[in-house]
C-alpha cells in the first residue's frame, strides 16, 4: 500500500510532465494531421536551453533565490523554444503542405535526427548533470519504516502543470487565437474563407506546442537533474503514446493519457521489472493504436474515397 | 529612369530588410546552444564558456546567405516564372535541371577520363621501353577504367533528352558491370593490403545498404506502407544466424536462407495486427515494434547476452573451404599464399550477388499480379478494395518478403562482422534506411541504389578527409557530422524534391510503350 501510493505520487508527476509534450503532438496532428516526429527532440532542447540560462542565472548573474530563477529559466526557456518550433514549421513542415501524406513526417524524422546530433555536436555528448535545485520533501506518513514522501519538486511540478492546463484552456477555448485554432482544425478551406489566417494560425500552434515543451523541459531538468543530447528519443515516443491513448485532437485526453502513461511506466518499475519498463510503454502504444485508434476521447476516424 | 532606380533602391532595400530579419532569428536559435558552451570542469562541476566568435560567424553567414538569396536567385526564380510557360514536350525544370547536372558531371568524368587517357599512354609507353618489367595488369586495368570514364563523359556530354535515356537505358548493365570488376580494379590499383579497406568499408558496407534499401523499397517503395521498424528484421536475420550456428554449429549456407524464413515470419506476425493502420500510424506501430524487439535483445540476458552482444560467430566458408591460414584453408587449397583479402573479395561477391537476387526479385515480382496490387494499393487502398484485390494479402506478402530480405541481410551482417549486440539495430538505423529509399526515390531501384551510394560512402568519405583537420584544428573530427548531415539531407531533399532523387515512375505493365510517367502525375492516396 504504501509503494502504491508513493508510485502514485511519482507517476503523476512522470505523467504531467508527458502530458505536457502530449498537448504539443495532439494540437499539431489536430490541426495539420502531421505526427511531429520531431517533438520529443524539440522537448529535449528545451531543457538544455533551461540548464544554459539557470547557469546564466546562478553562477554568472548571481541570482540566489531559486523560485526567481525557476521562474526566469521556465519564461526565457518558453521563448527561445517557441521560436526554434517556428522556424522549423516555417522550414521543413510548411513547404510540404499539399504534398504527398508522409513527407512532412519523414521531414520531421529528418528534424529530429538533426536536432539530436546537432546538440550533441554543439554540447558535447556527455550528460549534464546539475547539482539538485531544490531539495526537501513533505513525509505524508510513515508505515512500517517506509516513508511516503511527496517533494517540493513533485508539488512544483503538479502546480505549474495545473496552472498551465488552466491558461491554456482559457487560450484554446475562449480566445479569437482558439477559435481559429479550431476552425482550422474543422476545415482549413471554410476557415481561410471567413478570415482565418490558416499559416499564422498553424505557426502558432507550433509556438504554443513548443511553448509547453518548454515547461516539460525545464520540470524535467529540475526534476531529474540531468540532461543528454539522447533524452529526446524516448520521452518523445512516450508522450506520442500518451496523446494518442488519450485520443488524439483532444486535449484533455492528451494530459490524462500522459497521467496513466506516467503511473503504468512507475507500477510496472516497481512491481514487475524495471528493464523491460519502455517494453511496458510501447506495448501500450502498439496494443492501443491496433484496437483503440479512436483513444479514449478521441473522434472516431471516417474513411472517404 | 528615375521609377527604376527607386525600384532598384526599393529592391536592395527590402533585401537588406530581410537579411537583418534573417540574421536577427538566427542570432535567437543559435544564442543558446552555440554561444554558449556547458562543459564539466575538473572538480565535476558544470560550468559555462562563451563561443562569441563561432556565434556571431554564423549569424553572419545566415545574414548574408539571405542577402545573397534576396538579390541573385529569388529575382532569377521570379523571371522565370514569368517566363511564357513551357508547351509540353519541352523542358520542365526536373529534365532542364537533370540536362545541366549531366552536363556538369560530364564534365567533371572527361576530365578523370582525360587523366586516365594521360595515365594509359604513359604505362603504354613504359611498357614499351622496358618490355618485360611492363605491368600488363596496370595497364588493363587502366585501360579499362579510361574505356569507362570516356564513355560516361560522352553520354553525359550529349546531354538533352537522348544522353539521359541512353543514361537510363545503359546505367544498369554499366553498374551491375562496375560493381563485378571493382574488387579486382582496386586490387589491382592499391594493392593487396590497401584494398581491405576499399572493398570492406566502402563496397561490403555501402552494398549491406542497398540490399536493405532495396528490401524497404518493397514495403514502402511498392506496397506504400511507411515501416520505421525494418531494422527489427534485420535483428531477427543477424541474431538466428549467430545463435544457430554458436550453439548448433550449422553452415552458412543453411542458415542464410533460414534467418530469411525466420525474418519473413516475424514480418507477417508484425504484420498483421497493424493491417488495419494506415499512414503515420502504421509507422509509429512498425516503430514500436523495432524498438520492443531491441530492447528485448538488450534485456534477454540468458539468450542475447545483452548489451555485450554475441562475439566469435563463425565465418561463411568458401563451400566448405575456410578463409585461414591452414593447410585446409582456401589459400592452401588453391595454391595461393595467404592473405585476408580473399575472405573480404568473397565477402564482396556474396554480398553483390545477394543485391543482386534482392533487385531480380523486385523486378520480376512487379510484372506478377501480386507486384501489381502492391502498387495498386500504394495509389489507392480504397479503389484497390472495391476492386476485389484482396489487401490483406497483398500487405503481409509486401512485408514478408521485405522483411525475408532484411533476414538475409541481417545472417551476412552476422558473419560479416564476427560480432554483433543491440547497437548495431537502433531505430536511427531504421531511419537511415528509409532515408536512403524516401531520398532514392521511392519505388526506384537505382535512385535507391545511388542515394546509398551517396549517404553511406558519403559518411565513410567523411572518415578519410583529413585535410579538413589541417583547415579546423587537430580535434576536428568530421564523423561527428555524418548524422548532422544525415538529418538535414533528409530534410532538404523532402523539401526541394520531395519525390526523391528520381521521382518518375516507369510503369510496370504498358500499352504499346513504355513512357516514364512525371513525378507531378504521380500522387499517392494515403501513403
Amino acid at each position: 500500500m504504501e509503494v502504491f501510493l508513493q508510485q502514485l505520487i511519482n507517476g503523476i508527476t512522470l505523467g504531467s510532465i508527458y502530458g505536457l509534450i502530449a498537448i504539443g503532438y495532439t494540437m499539431v496532428f489536430g490541426i495539420i494531421g502531421m505526427v511531429n516526429f520531431a517533438h520529443g527532440d524539440v522537448f529535449m532542447v528545451s531543457s538544455f536551453i533551461a540548464l544554459i540560462v539557470f547557469l546564466i542565472l546562478t553562477s554568472w548573474l548571481g541570482v540566489t533565490s531559486v523560485a526567481l530563477a525557476l521562474l526566469i529559466v521556465l519564461v526565457v526557456a518558453m521563448i527561445f523554444t517557441s521560436l526554434v518550433n517556428w522556424t522549423i514549421e516555417r522550414l521543413a513542415y510548411r513547404p510540404l503542405r499539399g504534398s504527398f501524406r508522409l513527407a512532412p513526417l519523414i521531414s520531421a524524422i529528418g528534424m529530429s535526427i538533426f536536432l539530436s546530433n546537432f546538440v550533441q555536436v554543439s554540447q558535447g555528448p556527455r550528460n549534464k548533470s546539475t547539482p539538485p535545485m531544490i531539495q526537501g520533501e513533505f513525509v505524508l506518513f510513515t508505515k512500517n519504516d517506509y516513508a511516503v514522501t511527496l517533494s517540493f519538486k513533485q508539488l512544483i511540478i503538479w502546480g505549474v502543470t495545473a496552472v498551465l492546463l488552466v491558461c491554456f484552456w482559457y487560450l484554446v477555448a475562449k480566445t479569437k487565437l482558439g477559435r481559429a485554432q479550431r476552425a482550422c482544425e474543422q476545415d482549413q478551406k471554410m476557415a481561410a474563407l471567413v478570415g482565418v489566417d490558416v499559416d499564422r494560425t498553424i505557426s502558432m500552434t507550433f509556438v504554443i506546442a513548443a511553448a509547453l515543451a518548454a515547461v516539460a523541459g525545464t520540470m524535467y531538468l529540475m526534476y531529474y537533474g540531468v540532461v543528454s543530447f539522447a533524452d529526446g528519443f524516448v520521452p518523445g515516443v512516450k508522450a506520442f503514446t500518451a496523446a494518442v491513448l488519450g485520443g488524439i485532437g483532444s486535449l484533455p485526453g492528451a494530459v490524462i493519457g500522459g497521467i496513466i502513461i506516467g503511473l503504468i511506466e512507475t507500477m510496472w518499475s516497481s512491481y514487475f521489472s524495471i528493464d523491460y519498463k519502455d517494453v511496458a510503454a510501447f506495448s501500450v502504444l502498439v496494443i492501443t493504436l491496433i484496437f483503440m485508434p479512436q483513444g479514449l476521447f478521441g473522434r472516431p476516424d471516417v474513411e472517404k474515397v | 529612369m528615375s521609377a527604376e532606380a527607386s525600384s532598384a533602391r526599393n529592391t536592395l532595400a527590402l533585401a537588406v530588410r530581410d537579411a537583418a530579419i534573417t540574421a536577427l532569428i538566427a542570432f535567437g536559435l543559435l544564442l543558446p546552444l552555440i554561444g554558449f558552451l556547458t562543459v564539466t570542469d575538473i572538480r565535476n562541476e558544470l560550468i559555462l564558456t562563451t563561443r562569441g566568435p563561432l556565434l556571431f560567424a554564423f549569424v553572419g553567414i545566415a545574414g548574408f546567405g539571405r542577402l545573397f538569396y534576396s538579390l541573385s536567385i529569388e529575382p532569377w526564380l521570379r523571371r522565370r516564372a514569368l517566363r511564357p510557360a513551357t508547351p509540353s514536350g519541352e523542358m520542365t525544370w526536373p529534365r532542364w535541371f537533370a540536362k545541366w547536372a549531366a552536363l556538369f558531371a560530364g564534365v567533371i568524368v572527361s576530365l578523370t577520363a582525360l587523366i586516365f587517357v594521360g595515365r594509359t599512354l604513359y604505362l603504354i609507353r613504359a611498357l614499351v621501353l622496358e618490355p618485360g618489367a611492363g605491368p600488363a595488369f596496370n595497364l588493363m586495368a587502366s585501360v579499362l577504367l579510361t574505356a569507362f570514364f570516356v564513355g560516361l563523359a560522352f553520354i553525359l556530354l550529349r546531354g538533352g533528352d537522348k544522353g539521359l535515356q541512353t543514361v537510363s537505358r545503359l546505367t544498369m548493365p554499366a553498374g551491375a558491370g562496375f560493381l563485378i570488376v571493382y574488387p579486382i580494379l582496386i586490387v589491382i590499383a592499391v594493392g593487396f593490403g590497401a584494398s581491405v579497406k576499399w572493398i570492406d568499408n566502402f563496397g561490403i558496407q555501402i552494398l549491406i545498404y542497398v540490399m536493405l534499401g532495396w528490401g524497404l523499397n518493397i514495403v514502402v517503395g511498392l506496397a506504400g506502407l511507411l515501416d520505421l521498424g525494418y531494422v527489427a528484421f534485420y535483428a531477427v536475420g543477424a541474431y538466428s544466424y549467430a545463435l544457430l550456428a554458436k550453439e548448433f554449429g550449422l553452415s552458412f549456407w543453411i542458415l542464410l536462407p533460414l534467418a530469411g524464413v525466420l525474418a519473413s515470419f516475424w514480418g507477417i506476425l508484425l504484420g498483421f495486427p497493424v493491417l488495419r493502420l494506415r499512414g503515420d500510424y502504421l509507422a509509429i506501430v512498425t516503430l514500436a515494434f523495432g524498438e520492443i524487439i531491441r530492447l528485448v535483445l538488450i534485456n534477454w540476458v540468458d539468450l542475447t547476452s545483452g548489451y555485450a552482444g554475441i562475439s566469435g560467430i563463425p565465418r561463411p566458408t568458401f563451400f566448405g573451404v575456410p578463409f585461414n591460414a591452414n593447410d585446409d584453408g582456401f589459400a592452401s587449397v588453391f595454391g595461393l599464399e595467404f592473405t585476408p583479402i580473399y575472405r573480404t573479395i568473397f565477402l564482396y561477391y556474396l554480398i553483390l550477388a545477394l543485391a543482386f537476387l534482392t533487385a531480380f526479385v523486385t523486378v520480376r515480382l512487379r510484372r506478377l499480379p501480386v507486384g501489381r496490387a502492391w502498387e495498386a494499393l500504394r495509389e489507392d487502398e480504397i479503389a484497390c478494395r472495391s476492386l476485389g484485390i484482396n489487401t490483406t494479402n497483398t500487405k503481409l506478402t509486401a512485408f514478408g518478403i521485405g522483411a525475408m530480405f532484411a533476414g538475409f541481410a541481417g545472417s551476412f551482417f552476422a558473419a560479416r562482422q564476427g560480432f554483433i549486440s543491440p547497437d548495431s539495430f537502433t531505430f536511427l538505423e531504421s531511419a537511415s534506411i528509409l532515408a536512403i529509399v524516401v531520398l532514392g526515390g521511392m519505388g526506384s531501384q537505382i535512385g535507391v541504389a545511388c542515394a546509398a551510394i551517396v549517404m553511406i560512402g558519403g559518411t565513410e568519405i567523411m572518415r578519410e578527409l583529413d585535410f579538413l583537420k589541417r583547415i579546423f584544428g587537430e580535434t576536428f573530427d568530421p564523423t561527428q557530422y555524418r548524422m548532422l548531415l544525415f538529418g538535414f539531407a533528409m530534410v532538404l531533399i523532402m523539401v526541394v524534391r520531395p519525390r526523391g532523387l528520381i521521382s518518375s515512375r516507369s510503369p510496370s505493365v504498358f500499352l504499346k510503350e513504355r513512357k516514364n510517367i512525371g513525378s507531378d502525375l504521380v500522387k499517392e492516396g494515403h501513403g
